[in-house]
């Protein structure tokens, strides 16, 4: 649907917009740091109570399945990321990752003999496909994200059940070398860690220094004002919905390899918690704003304390309540920082908009 | 004009470049067309179903929508202001954990009933105060509360069930109402229906909802109170979803905190489908009921036809996405032709 008149490159020489995003006037800068410090802060507040109190929680397995545990979050809010600065979202993440894994299962149970980077990469392939039918949906049709992945998370839930029909995979029926993911390490790291650090390094790369990247931004900040100077709106709010599906194929894969049991229930109610985490992370729900590496922080943050309370001996039903606090904490103090900045960029104007 | 020529003159396309065009019409009324699924759904399912067609089935059918019909009622309008609650499947469970925990305690469910519906009253007024007053966007807040609340519901009963609950009451609600199949709650929706139905379309309260979710900003200077008329949307919101949840807990005669866990899509949903633009300003409570009630009618036709409920995910995702994806498609297609023409 869009025309192809940009040529891709990020030095095309039509008139370059100055990406206006969160990020990128000084005091805005200064914010985010502020608001990433934040999170760090309170992430090392909670890990240093937590071992003062139980030394056992930074014990090198503990801390081991503490990143295993934050893996598959953090590659799901890095993507739902590049989605909601584009002001969009991917409600249909938690599907896309259960067909994923379900399809990993599959594969290697209608194929033992399939080597295990050739079945990744194809649950990669499910997601990217599950992106694009998002993607053409929300880009091309034009029509309101939240709408339409609403949609698709029912389809692809759907297929996902449909497909399954009743069926549960097991960890028997995958080859060992794919179960054992988790448990290879690169200097102590687990792999599923280093990969999911990999993925946040690119994308928060990729958003500081591309031109592309910067304009989503812009695209966030103002779509009317991005498509007049020129920016191909559809393909930059495109190309998060396919990445990010490509991403929760990955976590899909990652989550067969981690915990061998497949259904088609994989994955239920994850896209709110993804949406949390990169919220958390003082990415803006209304775009514009927002890094990938306040994402994965915040990502880090909740499965954290996932793993503190029971060390705390806090009650594990209070969990949910505490990241529900939390979550409104975080868009308090956004908004009080919003308003700061609008206050002293406006030099002492009063209307906080 | 930006070089990127050919999207930037859609995006400028003239609203009143053309209004004879039949197909604005056809895409404007999005809730006639639902009113018409739904009649063309239930000719079907009585057709080619075998036992949908009956008093008994009616019954069942409605017992099954009752908590998503309830709660989507609130929903429209707030939807139609621009905002969104998310928060309202948590307020069930929330609500549903401290009956149960309320009855245990021993107190007489005459005064546990209205405590769970202040209950609801307080929860919404959270939320409202939040967004109000605060300022906070409505999406994030009620993910965050979302959260909290059904955190909160675990707090109260943890993983316990309580199901002792007596008959009269468990049994009332699920009654029938005497001479006919259908359950009381019939009423119930009727008449809130009928309340939320006559502020949204025939008082002056209900036009500044649509006059809000069209331009906030435009009805506050023209002295409409948009944060008090939200607060109150979100109060009435929570009275609603703790309603609900009383009614939840005594239909299936269990208390327990992940009731109606992740029916707050299933709502969105429903008052999407019924034809309410996700951006505010647009929408109908009539289409809504007919949006819920389609989908009970393809559920109940689904499952009585023998096929597996997996397909209604499917047959609920497609109706979504068509919903929205068709008349947008129209309107850009009627849009592009005149251009195309003569100027």
């Amino acid at each position: 649907m869009s025309t192809t008149r940009n040529p891709r490159t990020p030095d095309a020489p039509s008139a370059v917009p100055q990406a206006r995003g969160g990020g990128d006037t000084r005091a805005g800068r200064r914010v985010r740091q502020v608001r990433e410090l934040g999170i760090l802060l309170a992430l090392v507040l909670l890990i240093a109570v937590t071992t003062a109190v139980n030394p056992g929680f930074l014990a090198a397995q503990s801390v081991r399945d503490l990143l295993l545990g934050a893996t598959l979050l953090t590659i799901l809010a890095v993507g739902q990321s590049l989605v909601l600065i584009t002001r969009n979202v991917d409600l249909s993440v938690g599907s896309v990752m259960g067909l994923s894994a379900f399809a990993v299962g599959t594969l290697f149970v209608a194929f033992p003999g399939l080597p295990a980077p050739v079945v990744a990469l194809a649950g990669v392939a499910v997601g990217t496909v599950c992106g694009v039918v998002n993607g053409v949906l929300v880009a091309a049709a034009r029509v309101p994200a939240l709408v339409v992945t609403l949609g698709t998370l029912y389809m692809f839930r759907g297929i996902d059940f449909w497909w399954a029909s009743g069926r549960q995979i097991n960890a028997a029926d995958m080859p060992d070398g794919f179960l054992g993911l988790g448990r290879v390490t690169l200097l102590g790291v687990p792999l599923p860690a280093v990969v999911a650090l990999l993925v946040v390094l690119a994308a928060g790369w990729y958003l500081r220094n591309y031109r592309s990247g910067r304009e989503l931004y812009a695209v966030g900040s103002e779509p009317q004002a991005a498509r007049l100077s020129g920016i191909p709106v559809d393909r930059r709010v495109f190309v998060p919905f396919v990445v990010n599906g490509a991403l929760a194929g990955l976590a899909g894969v990652l989550y067969a390899a981690r915990f061998g049991t497949l259904d088609a229930t994989v994955g239920t109610g994850m896209e709110l918690e993804v949406v949390a985490a990169a919220v958390v992370g003082g990415v803006a729900i209304f775009g514009g704003s927002g890094t990938v590496y306040g994402a994965a922080l915040g990502a880090l943050l909740l499965s954290t304390i996932d793993a503190a309370l029971p060390m705390l001996r806090v009650d594990s039903f209070w969990q949910q309540a505490v990241v529900g606090l939390l979550i409104l904490v975080s868009i308090g103090l956004d908004r009080l920082l919003a308003v700061r900045t609008a206050r002293r960029l406006r030099g002492g104007g009063s209307r906080g908009a | 004009m930006g070089p990127d020529v050919g999207t930037a003159p859609r995006a400028a396309a003239s609203p009143g470049a053309d209004s004879r065009s039949a197909l604005r019409r056809l895409a404007g009324t999005r809730e006639t067309s639902v009113i018409g699924a739904l009649v063309v759904a239930v000719l079907a399912a009585s057709l080619l179903v075998e036992g949908f067609a009956s008093g008994r089935n009616a019954g069942f059918l409605i017992l099954d929508i009752a908590t998503i019909a309830l709660i989507a009622l609130p929903m429209t309008l707030i939807v139609i202001t621009g905002e969104i609650d998310l928060s309202v499947a948590s307020t069930l469970g929330l609500t549903s954990a401290v009956m149960g925990q309320l009855w245990v305690m021993g107190l007489p469910l005459e005064t546990i009933v209205p405590l769970c519906v202040l209950l609801g009253v307080v929860l919404g007024a959270v939320n409202g105060l939040l967004v109000t007053v605060a300022g906070l966007p409505s999406l994030a807040v009620t993910i965050g509360t979302m959260a909290m609340y059904r955190g909160l519901a675990y707090v109260v009963l943890g993983d316990r069930a309580v199901a002792d609950f007596p008959f009269e009451w468990t049994g009332g609600a699920t009654a029938r109402i005497p001479g006919t199949d259908l359950p009381w709650v019939v009423l119930l929706i009727a008449v809130l229906g009928g309340v939320f139905g006559v502020v949204l379309h025939a008082t002056p309260v209900g036009r500044s909802l649509f006059a809000i979710g069209s331009n906030d900003e435009a009805t506050r200077f023209s002295g409409i109170s948009v944060a008090w008329t939200k607060l109150w949307l979100f109060v009435a919101s929570g009275a609603v979803a703790g309603l609900a949840g009383v009614f939840w807990t005594l239909q299936y005669g269990s208390a327990r905190a992940d009731n109606a866990f992740g029916l707050e899509l299933s709502v969105v949903a429903a008052v999407l489908l019924g034809g309410v633009s996700i951006f505010g300003g647009k929408g109908a409570l009539p289409g809504v009921l007919a949006g819920v009630l389609l989908l009970g009618v393809i559920r109940n036709a689904l499952s009585l036809a023998d096929v597996s409920s997996d397909v209604l995910s499917i047959v609920t995702g497609v109706l979504l996405v068509v919903s929205v994806v068709l008349p947008t498609t129209i309107t850009r297609l009627r849009e592009r032709r005149p251009r195309a023409a003569p100027s």
